[in-house]
């Protein structure tokens, strides 16, 4: 458009497996779509690569569906804020430019629970889901010994992804007891593809050594991590390693949704049974309606594409799917229940907010996350408070408040919504 | 694709494959440590999806870029804060 | 259950933190409460300038009497407080703009505050990120600027240190005429006199105050330490002030200690809500990089907003109220209420303890505005 401006019927914040469903099902249904997402790819975290080397046959089949659909793509481009509603401001290699929308859907995915503890800011210590999409764009590991630590089946994931590419993993612990992944196992009869996937992870694992009921206590090393010691609350180990690989499980990216003044429920984003928030005309799926998973995010995606076309007949055929799936999505929250000893693992001088350097002892002179940040200025730095909000509600129980824009940083000149040159004289 | 691409890493020439991202050719030139935190301690990238700002780098003179979501370019001139 | 106290504040912002130090250092038997922590209201919101402004004689008197007692006050300042006497660099773009420069600095100069007057080689040297052909400004060394939220703690640690109590989380809902306070809850505190220092939110508690809400703009980036060294402000900003019914917007961009960039401001009436307005956005930013060109490349860290406390004569509220001489009011700071907090305080407590203040405090006096 004239103006810099992009229009569509329906606009996709999120290019992963939910975002890319309801992209091809709003398309295929008819409408103009256009997906933003802030990676140069598309798949977002966990088909991350997948574009050019499918590991997974779902996420060849989606990119080809995708490819055909018709809905345009803008990659690079990060969601700053809703100046209005029916328009998004976004920035795309560091220019702004605003997307104009009738129906928008947030499939802003998940991102990893870092709980912090003695030494886990040392480089080297990464998120396992960080440490994967990191070695699928060139991160080297071969060679390197790697701890893998925290909870949830990307553990398996990444410690699969790190033996492929020649890394020596040494151990993978995981918080959660033996029996509760058990049961979790089992469960997963209902859902062929992900037994398949799980006993095939753990056929290639043979020869690493498995902990369950396990944790890290701390990190240690000079500029670096240099060794882990990990607990199983009896005995402790002591693990020289490169990398430690350790996070908590996946909280949902509820930014975008919570600007846009969206209901949450029970920390998640509020939707129907057609996938729609609180926000006429605007709709949520995957990751932030609930953690579970790639196959979970497609079923949703699906729906609020179609549901955002108005074609409410296909959306519903997939009811009785995304039910299964939420069966799973519960399952998956149970077994891998964060057990209380992990708000211990922070001693009072333990950074929490890593942008701005505030140990837990200062924070726990405040008495909620407002206070905290206006007096420590914990959750005032870069990450806007995604990795010490996080962190902080489980340790503390502090719940975040609303948001400020932008979303995500972004450039001072992307802030701006209008081309028009000067700054103009009175306004009303 | 298996060309190489050739970068600048703190003024240091050098190669990578094409397609990595900045923050691989950083670790794959032998640093992981890419800047300071506020009281001087050694900080890298943590989450690899550009939420927690760790892994940022300067990028053809451009501060504060996410290195962990941008492909590494022909000519590219890399600094860190380290 | 009531307890007695001699005052009662209602607020703990800086302005209700400062009397609040004042009057327990004082003698007086304090207590301070707020519904949300302290200086959460404007005083967070704000920039924490500490400033000199000459509008008018009365505004000129308080806050160059309140900037030397912070002068007085900085080597006692906690590191998180982040006072930094960075000075103000007033920039002027044409010859207007100019003569107000030389008009300022003989009416500064003559009343003892130290200035210097820059020609536009001057001010590139001192600031390089100043877009080229600025005529000149005035360059006022002793200005600084601090983190508000954290002063405002710190006024309240020394006034407890003297004896203050501090609650908060409680709101206050009235204040009574014979003293004392009512609470949310329908609970009572009995008090001497009670001080309604909540800002904006004033006439919530003296209905009928001629305090209104004038909405503000802020952005702050990352760290960009030495991108510039003052306080930068246009001097159009004192049209923008001056503009009683019109949103309006004037470049005025903050170095923090830390090195992120406060930018602003805009000024807007009958913007009750805390939204980001993006067309206010829009041309605050505009007029930003109109004069600092390279800001554009930074990175925005937030956005937010708040509001100021506005009078029509644009001075505060300080002193009895004229509705019932237990009621008093330290309110209406409007974009001064760091600076002049302090000279609130002092003056404030001077009144009640019956000493002589050392400026007048007769223009501030809430009983001008008695209907």
């Amino acid at each position: 458009m004239a103006d810099g401006s992009i229009s569509c019927e329906v606009a996709v914040v999120g290019g992963g497996p939910a975002g890319l469903a309801a992209a091809c099902t709003a398309a295929e249904s008819g409408r103009r779509v256009v997906l933003l997402d802030e990676s140069p790819w598309l798949g977002g975290q966990i088909w991350r690569g997948e574009q050019n080397a499918a590991a997974h046959p779902h996420a060849s089949a989606w990119f080809a569906r995708f490819d055909r659909s018709g809905a345009k793509v803008l990659a690079r481009s990060t969601v700053i804020s809703s100046p209005a509603p029916g328009s998004l401001l976004a920035e795309q290699d560091g220019e702004g430019f605003q997307v104009k929308w009738d129906r928008l859907i947030l499939a802003t995915g998940a991102r990893e629970l870092f709980l912090p503890f003695p030494g886990w800011t040392l480089p080297g210590v990464m998120g396992p889901g960080g440490l994967q999409s990191l070695i699928k764009n060139g991160w080297p590991v071969s060679g390197q010994r790697v701890v893998v630590a925290g909870s949830g089946p990307l553990l398996l994931a990444v410690a699969d992804t790190l033996r492929k590419h020649g890394a020596n993993v040494r151990m993978i612990a995981e918080q959660a007891s033996w029996s509760s992944v058990i049961r979790f196992g089992l469960g997963l009869a209902a859902h062929t593809s992900k037994l398949l996937q799980a006993a095939l992870l753990k056929l290639r694992l043979l020869g690493i050594q498995n902990r369950y009921g396990a944790w890290p206590v701390s990190a240690e090393g000079k500029d670096r991590i240099q060794m882990v010691t990990l607990t199983d609350g009896a005995g402790t180990w002591k693990l020289d390693c490169d990398l430690l690989a350790c996070g908590f499980g996946l909280v949902p990216n509820l930014e975008l949704a919570m600007a846009l003044g969206c209901e949450l429920k029970d920390g998640f984003v509020r939707v129907n049974d057609l996938q729609a928030t609180s926000i006429p005309n605007v709709f949520c799926a995957g990751e932030p309606t609930g953690i579970g998973g790639a196959d979970c995010a497609l079923v949703e995606g699906q729906i609020a594409g179609y549901a955002s076309a108005e074609f409410k007949a296909q959306a519903e055929r997939l009811f009785a799917k995304r039910r299964s799936w939420h069966t799973f999505r519960t399952a998956l929250a149970e077994a891998f229940a964060l057990r209380p000893v992990l708000k211990n693992l922070a001693t009072n001088e333990t950074i929490i907010c890593r942008c701005e350097d505030v140990s837990l002892g200062r924070l726990r002179q405040c008495t909620h996350w407002r206070e905290a940040k206006l007096h420590s200025r914990c959750g005032m730095g870069a990450c806007q408070g995604r990795v010490c909000g996080a962190a902080a509600k489980f340790i503390l129980g502090w719940e975040p408040e609303s948001i400020r824009p932008p979303v995500l940083p972004a450039r001072v000149g992307s802030l701006i919504s209008s081309r028009s040159e000067k700054s103009g004289g009175h306004f009303r | 694709m298996n060309n190489a691409v050739q970068i600048t890493i703190n003024g240091r020439p050098v190669s990578v494959p094409a397609g990595i991202v900045v923050a691989a050719a950083l670790a794959r030139s032998g640093t992981i440590q890419f800047r300071s935190s506020i009281t001087g301690q050694p900080r890298g990238p943590l989450c690899g999806m550009g939420i927690c700002m760790e892994c940022r780098a300067t990028i053809n003179g451009q501060t504060n870029c996410r290195s962990c979501l941008i492909v590494c370019e022909e000519g590219m001139e890399i600094r860190t804060y380290g | 259950m009531s307890e007695a106290f001699d005052i009662v504040i209602a607020g703990a912002g800086i302005v209700g933190a400062a009397c609040a130090r004042e009057c327990a250092a004082g003698g007086l038997k304090v207590l301070v409460l707020d519904q949300g922590p302290v200086g959460g209201g404007t005083t967070g919101a704000g920039m924490g300038h500490l400033v000199v402004m000459d509008d008018s004689e009365a505004q000129f008197s308080l806050t160059s009497y309140s900037r030397s007692l912070w002068h007085q006050l900085a080597p006692e300042l906690p590191p998180d407080v982040e006072y930094e006497q960075c000075g103000t660099l007033w920039v002027a773009a044409d010859d207007e703009e100019m003569s107000e420069v030389s008009r300022k600095q003989e009416h500064y100069a003559q009343r003892g505050v130290r200035v210097e007057v820059l020609d536009g080689a001057a001010v590139a040297k001192a600031e390089p990120n100043l877009r080229a052909g600025l005529r000149g400004g005035l360059r006022v060394p002793e200005d600084a600027v601090l983190y508000p939220p954290c002063a405002a703690r710190f006024l309240l640690d020394r006034a407890r240190e003297q004896g203050a109590v501090v609650r908060t989380g409680l709101s206050v809902t009235q204040l009574l005429p014979e003293g004392g306070v009512v609470l949310a809850d329908d609970s009572r505190i009995s008090a001497g006199i009670s001080v309604n220092a909540t800002g904006p939110w004033s006439p919530g508690l003296n209905p009928g105050l001629p305090v209104r809400k004038r909405k503000g703009h802020l952005v702050i980036t990352d760290r960009y330490p030495a991108f510039v060294h003052h306080q930068i402000v246009e001097l159009g900003y004192l049209k923008s002030a001056h503009a009683v019914s019109q949103d309006s917007v004037a470049f005025n961009i903050q170095p923090r200690k830390n090195g992120q960039l406060l930018i602003g401001s805009s000024r807007q009436f009958d913007a009750e809500g805390t939204e980001v307005n993006q067309g206010i956005l829009d041309r605050m930013l505009k007029r930003a990089l109109e004069y600092l060109p390279s800001l554009r490349a930074l990175s925005a860290i937030r956005v937010w907003t708040g509001h100021r406390a506005a009078t029509p004569d644009k001075l505060p509220l300080i002193g009895p109220s004229y509705s019932s001489n237990r009621i008093w009011l330290a309110s209406g700071h409007e974009g001064l209420g760091i600076t002049t907090s302090l000279g609130t305080g002092r003056l404030l407590a001077d009144m009640l303890l019956n000493r002589k203040s050392a400026i007048p405090p007769d223009p501030y006096l809430p009983g001008r505005f008695a209907p």
